[in-house]
């Protein structure tokens, strides 16, 4: 058993857990964070996806203790004050969504994007920066607009948006 | 808070859930004092058991049971069943081998079922699985398709010889072969429709829960269809008789059919919770997935066209082996029969089709029903065929397929489908008009002057849908009917639960359904809630498949409205001291008629449960209607899809540069959400086309069983879609819908495959169209240009 | 996975003594180690978490060097401005790792420790003749790839940081699987001043290899041109079900003469 102490969506959270759990399992079993999602076994579906000290990493493929310290933010994170995230908004805007499963991923993969590339993103710029995330039931059409929408917005906000 | 009409893109309720992480799927189920099961599966494609050693397991911590086929024997539980019956051309009833959940003596797929092992963690049960011994005798194993039924091959059951299930056939042989003996022009394409994997990017799970106060086990599963689940497992499987027995399907991650099924690991769930006394849970690995969910396709086809000096199509001739892999899964049979050999006649008239199907087992996982089912394989052989006929006689092949339309409904094609409305000529000439069609030269030189080949590709398909009369289905040996139920419960206050036989998997129901509701009773969609997934809630239902739940669920919705709507007049004619007859609704509002004198839809609902303004002996209080509706025909979405692509001659990457789609789905009720079907339709279609393929070696070991070798379309194997629609409406449902859930995955094969034959100079390619294989047609072609 | 005992050392001197350890295996980025072990492929008895190690971290230009070090992720060098300036071919590369969210994971010493045979950055060190070193010596490129998945690394011995010369030129182009997106084939051209060095990822059966043909060709005449009608043999290279020996080897031929026209 490790002991490990983070904070997730800034709160405090600590535990002791077996030394082999990932941070999604901290997340989903003993936080009770359900939002993010496990969909393969190889790193490649990004459903899992949520931020660490303000970079988007796949957490079905970092240990909890490797997270000792860390900033973690997760889909249930990503609102504020009631508010949905421009990026939220969007994907409901623009039906970037049908079953749910990919989309917290797929959100905390799009805000990264944007808090690296900028609120000025091209489409050949966002199917490339998709390169993490599977989705079975958009076809991407609908999450690529959805990101453009949301990139703009979050540009226009005045202040940095999650995960900083 | 106003009505919301039908045909309005309003965004989706359910979505504030999903993006805010607050989505509910099985694997975020737990219950109090859960164990968790792992299964030992088999490692052989075909062994015989000789003996299975699982004492070290049971040691192992954490520990609670390990369990075997002959456990689940000895309480009488039955094995999984395979719901359609299908008859050979001899008259023979199909041959099915016996479909254990937990494997009894013999193994025969990479992935069948051992053992299963529960303890107090996953993490223990997996470590204890490792610790049991089995041990097998391997036996030859055959994986594929065409070579299956061949002499010398192992036999895989003892029930079914040459490992044939069927030798089915459609059509009149007869006045075929004549139509082909007279036949000015025979195209001739041998063709394989590759064997895919579903990948919902949830993976399937389940927890069975048992509570011996009531003897009553709860089944949380990943399903498209509770009540067919809890049918199965209680009325075949023998788990619990239904009213003993509760499925929850909640959020589910996606399906694509390979959640319609009901599998071994939600029985094992369901039956080991009772058998322990605790909850059990187990969640697939997306190998698990890969190795053990139905998986779709598989077909190995010969077919030939048949066409006379005009250029009309006189006959067609279709000889299929289908692979369903080691068992028979739910709807297996009726996959590659009536919903294949069905729909070959296309958009076009075509006077004789004769169908043969060979249905086979192969040591491989259970094949059934995926996205189109029967449909795509149907409209790849027709668009393939129609296209190379063409080529061959040097015709035009978007004015090939306008000379061979069907224009005239209804229209009884030769196998069995009678289509009842459309315009073909019209959705073709508006696509190609979106396309470009005329612009192509111009931008084939271009390509050509960067050394890239670039082809377009049509496909004008037409899919059976909103199965469907569950007479007609009967007769063709489905074990259910395929109607579908409604419950409207107005609440005293005027606020609406719907319960419905239909489940949304990313469908959008709990938004589609309202607008139903709203537009109908006049009343703003936050006040009306779709409940569905819940067999103690929902009465019966048949769920969502073969795009039903528009068609027939809310078909079912708006009968029940119906009576709603006609018995709230009578409670408004008691409040309005007028008579029923004299009262007309419209906009939430009971009016007499040439009067003033109204009362809102929720004041009525108040007074049919106050119950004070009318006689309780002469209309009973309340304001709730249920309604099943059974559809009269199927119903027949159709459209043409144009693919343009580039090839880079040098390495064989294909680049998507446009895709233009128009499709006919009669009404709709949102398009924005029919927009996002059609997307993701397509992207299926193109993955089957150019990236998916499940591949076997000749030993019966899946070579892709993760993402790392099965390639799943991402966001940059995809262009932005052109979509438009056209309107027919049909005339089988009273909302005059078509479905639109598995045009995309029809239509788009046969696109791609056209557009990558065009851009190669007739060169055949096989799918997946993958870099390697075009890049080796690719070669040929460009040798061939530099011959001429 | 299977159980581990897990510890985190502060110091490299900390790391190498939790590294003696029986059984016991470096967590750099984790990016290919804890997939293995989730599929049970891999079983160490402890796993040494070196992300709180500072001496593995920084890039520096040193001379006619570029130095990095070993826990530096891939998404830091595909976005440094000395790495940009340096060796440009190098931070396109680093930019063409994984997805996103890989490269925020992970990183180069695991990438080259692990020499997995369709990784890039292996491609990189032996076309630029890069210096590896480790704790205990340094090693030069073309004496560290030993193997699939093998190495010249003794047990417990870590990379610190990797050396690389600056080229005059240099470019990566990659073909990727389809499925995995990683290289089917990766060809990494560098002219330098003591000749062009060609490396091949991907495609051969014992991993990273010089395309000794193309550099021939190419130190007489640094133009695509130069490698019409060269080519790598396609014995010893891959066959799987994504491509087969002849599509590499054509594909080498591909991406070399890319490579080259990029570079040029």
């Amino acid at each position: 058993m490790v002991h490990v102490s983070m904070a997730v969506n800034g709160r405090p959270a600590s535990a002791d857990v077996d030394s082999r759990t990932l941070l999604v399992q901290f997340l989903r079993e003993n936080l009770r964070l359900t939002g993010t999602h496990v969909g393969c076994d190889t790193s490649q579906c990004g459903a899992c996806v949520v931020h660490v000290d303000g970079r988007a990493i796949k957490s079905c493929t970092v240990l909890a203790a490797s997270c000792e310290g860390a900033q973690v933010t997760t889909i249930e994170g990503l609102a504020t004050g009631g508010k949905l995230h421009p990026m939220q908004q969007a994907f409901q805007d623009n039906h970037g969504l049908q079953c749910g499963f990919c989309t917290p991923g797929m959100i905390m993969a799009s805000v990264d994007l944007v808090n690296r590339l900028g609120p000025s993103l091209d489409e050949a710029t966002i199917r490339h920066g998709l390169e993490g995330n599977i989705c079975r039931c958009t076809g991407y059409h609908n999450i690529v607009k959805s990101i453009v929408q949301g990139a703009r917005e979050m540009g226009a906000a005045a202040t940095p948006q999650a995960a900083e | 808070m106003g009505v919301t009409a039908l045909g309005a893109s309003v965004k989706r309720t359910e979505d504030i859930r999903f993006i805010t992480g607050k989505g509910h799927y099985v694997d975020d189920v737990n219950r109090h004092g859960q164990a968790f099961a792992c299964f030992l599966r088999s490692p052989h494609a075909h062994a015989t058991i000789d003996r299975i050693d699982f004492s070290a397991a049971l040691k192992a911590p954490g520990v609670v049971a390990v369990f075997t086929g002959d456990d689940i024997a000895a309480d009488k539980v039955g094995g999984l069943i395979c719901g359609w019956m299908i008859h050979s051309k001899d008259g023979s009833p199909m041959k099915a081998g016996a479909h254990p959940a937990l494997a009894q003596g013999k193994v025969r797929y990479v992935g069948d079922h051992v053992a299963v092992v529960i303890a107090d963690t996953y993490a223990q049960a997996r470590d204890a699985a490792e610790k049991i011994e089995v041990q097998y005798t391997e036996l030859p194993a055959v994986a594929d398709t065409a070579s299956a039924a061949k002499s010398g091959q192992a036999q895989i059951h003892d029930a079914a010889p040459g490992n044939t299930v069927y030798n089915w056939h459609l059509g009149d042989k007869a006045a075929t072969d004549a139509a082909f003996a007279a036949a000015k022009h025979v195209t001739k394409l041998d063709l394989v429709n590759n064997r895919l994997i579903p990948n919902p990017m949830e993976p399937r799970a389940a927890v069975g829960d048992y509570d011996s106060g009531t003897d009553t086990i709860t089944l949380y599963t990943t399903s498209q269809n509770p009540h067919v689940a809890r049918l199965v497992l209680s009325a075949f499987i023998g788990l619990a008789p239904e009213h003993k027995l509760r499925v929850i399907a909640p959020d589910v991650g996606g399906g694509f059919g390979s959640k319609i099924f009901i599998y071994a690991e939600e029985t094992v769930c369901a039956w080991a919770a009772k058998k322990i006394d605790r909850p059990v849970k187990w969640t697939s690995d997306r190998t698990e997935a890969f190795l053990s969910d139905a998986h779709g396709r598989d077909h190995v086809t010969h077919a030939e066209l048949a066409l006379d000096a005009g250029g009309k199509i006189t006959g067609l001739r279709v000889h299929t082996i289908a692979n369903l892999g080691a068992y028979l899964s739910t709807f297996a049979s009726s996959v590659p029969t009536y919903l294949y050999g069905t729909l070959l006649s296309g958009q076009y008239n075509i006077p004789n089709i004769y169908c043969e199907v060979d249905a086979v087992y192969t040591n491989t996982a259970p094949v059934d029903a995926y996205r189109g089912a029967g449909r795509p394989e149907a409209a790849f052989v027709i668009e393939r065929m129609v296209e190379v006929a063409a080529r061959e006689t040097g015709r035009d092949p978007a004015e090939f397929r306008r000379t061979n339309f069907v224009t005239a409904f209804p229209h009884q094609t030769p196998v069995i489908m009678a289509y009842d409305a459309g315009d073909f000529p019209k959705a073709l000439d508006k696509a190609l008009a979106l396309a470009d069609y005329k612009g192509l030269p111009a931008r084939k030189a271009a390509s050509a002057a960067k050394g890239k080949l670039r082809g377009i590709g049509i496909s004008a398909y037409i899919e059976a849908c909103g199965i469907a009369p569950s007479a007609a289905v009967g007769s063709l040996g489905a074990g259910v009917g395929l109607w579908e139920s409604a419950e409207v419960r107005v609440n005293p206050i005027g606020t609406v639960e719907v319960l419905t036989g239909s489940h949304s998997h990313g469908q959008g129901h709990e938004t589609t359904f309202a607008q139903l509701v709203s537009s109908r009773l006049g009343i703003p969609m936050e006040n009306v809630s779709i409940v569905h997934g819940d067999t103690d809630k929902v009465q019966m239902g048949m769920g969502t498949y073969g795009s039903r739940s528009g068609a027939v669920g809310m078909s079912a919705i708006f009968k029940a409205l119906d009576k709603i709507e006609a018995k709230a007049k009578k409670v408004a004619g008691h409040c309005l001291e007028a008579s029923e007859g004299d009262i007309e609704f419209k906009d939430g509002k009971f009016t007499v008629k040439g009067t003033d004198k109204s009362i809102d839809f929720g004041s009525v609902a108040l007074q049919a449960y106050v119950a004070h303004k009318f006689n309780g002996q002469e209309l009973e209080p309340g304001l709730k209607e249920s309604a099943f509706w059974d559809p009269t025909n199927f119903t027949f979405p159709a459209g043409v899809h144009i693919c343009e692509l580039e090839i880079d001659p040098q390495t064989g990457a294909v680049t998507i540069d446009r895709w233009t789609a128009v499709d006919d789905f009669g009404k709709l009720i949102n398009p924005m959400i029919v927009e996002g079907q059609v997307h993701g339709g397509i992207a299926q279609g193109v993955g089957q086309a150019l990236l998916e393929g499940a591949h076997y070696d000749n030993d019966g070991q899946l070579l892709t069983a993760s993402f790392m070798d099965y390639c799943m379309p991402r966001a940059d194997n995809l262009p932005s879609f052109k979509i438009e629609t056209i309107e027919t409406v049909c005339p089988s449902n009273p909302l005059g819908i078509k479905g639109c859930g598995e045009a995309g995955a029809i239509a788009s094969p046969p696109a791609v495959i056209n557009a990558l034959t065009d851009a190669l100079g007739h060169e055949e390619v096989a799918m997946p169209a993958t870099p390697q294989v075009v890049w080796r047609a690719a070669q040929k072609t460009m040798m061939k240009r530099a011959a001429e | 996975m299977y159980a581990f005992e897990y510890h985190r050392p502060q110091t490299l001197s900390g790391a190498a003594a939790d590294l003696a350890k029986p059984d016991a295996k470096a967590l750099a980025g984790g990016m290919t180690l804890l997939p293995t072990m989730k599929q049970r492929l891999a079983s160490p008895a402890a796993l040494i978490d070196l992300k709180n190690v500072q001496e593995l971290t920084g890039i520096a230009r040193e001379g006619d060097s570029l130095v990095i070090g070993a826990m530096t992720r891939h998404a830091e060098v595909a976005r440094s401005k000395d790495v940009e300036t340096a060796i440009p071919a190098l931070a396109s590369l680093a930019g063409l790792i994984g997805d996103p969210h890989v490269r925020n994971m992970g990183t180069i010493g695991g990438s080259l420790a692990n020499n997995d045979p369709a990784a890039d950055y292996p491609a990189a060190a032996l076309a630029l003749g890069a210096t590896i070193v480790t704790d205990k010596r340094r090693i030069e490129a073309k004496d560290f790839f030993t193997g699939l998945f093998e190495t010249a690394l003794e047990p417990g011995e870590l990379i610190t940081k990797v050396s690389f010369p600056i080229p005059q030129k240099a470019a990566y182009m990659k073909f990727r699987n389809p499925a995995s997106r990683y290289a089917m084939v990766g060809v990494f051209v560098a002219k330098t001043a003591a000749g062009v060095r060609v490396a091949v990822t991907g495609a051969g059966s014992s991993g990273v290899f010089r395309a000794e043909p193309f550099e021939a060709a190419l130190n007489t005449n640094f133009s695509p041109s130069a490698l019409e009608g060269v080519s790598v043999p396609a014995s010893g290279l891959n066959s799987d079900i994504h491509a087969d020996a002849d599509y590499r080897a054509h594909l080498i031929g591909v991406m070399a003469r890319r490579a080259v026209e990029a570079a040029a």
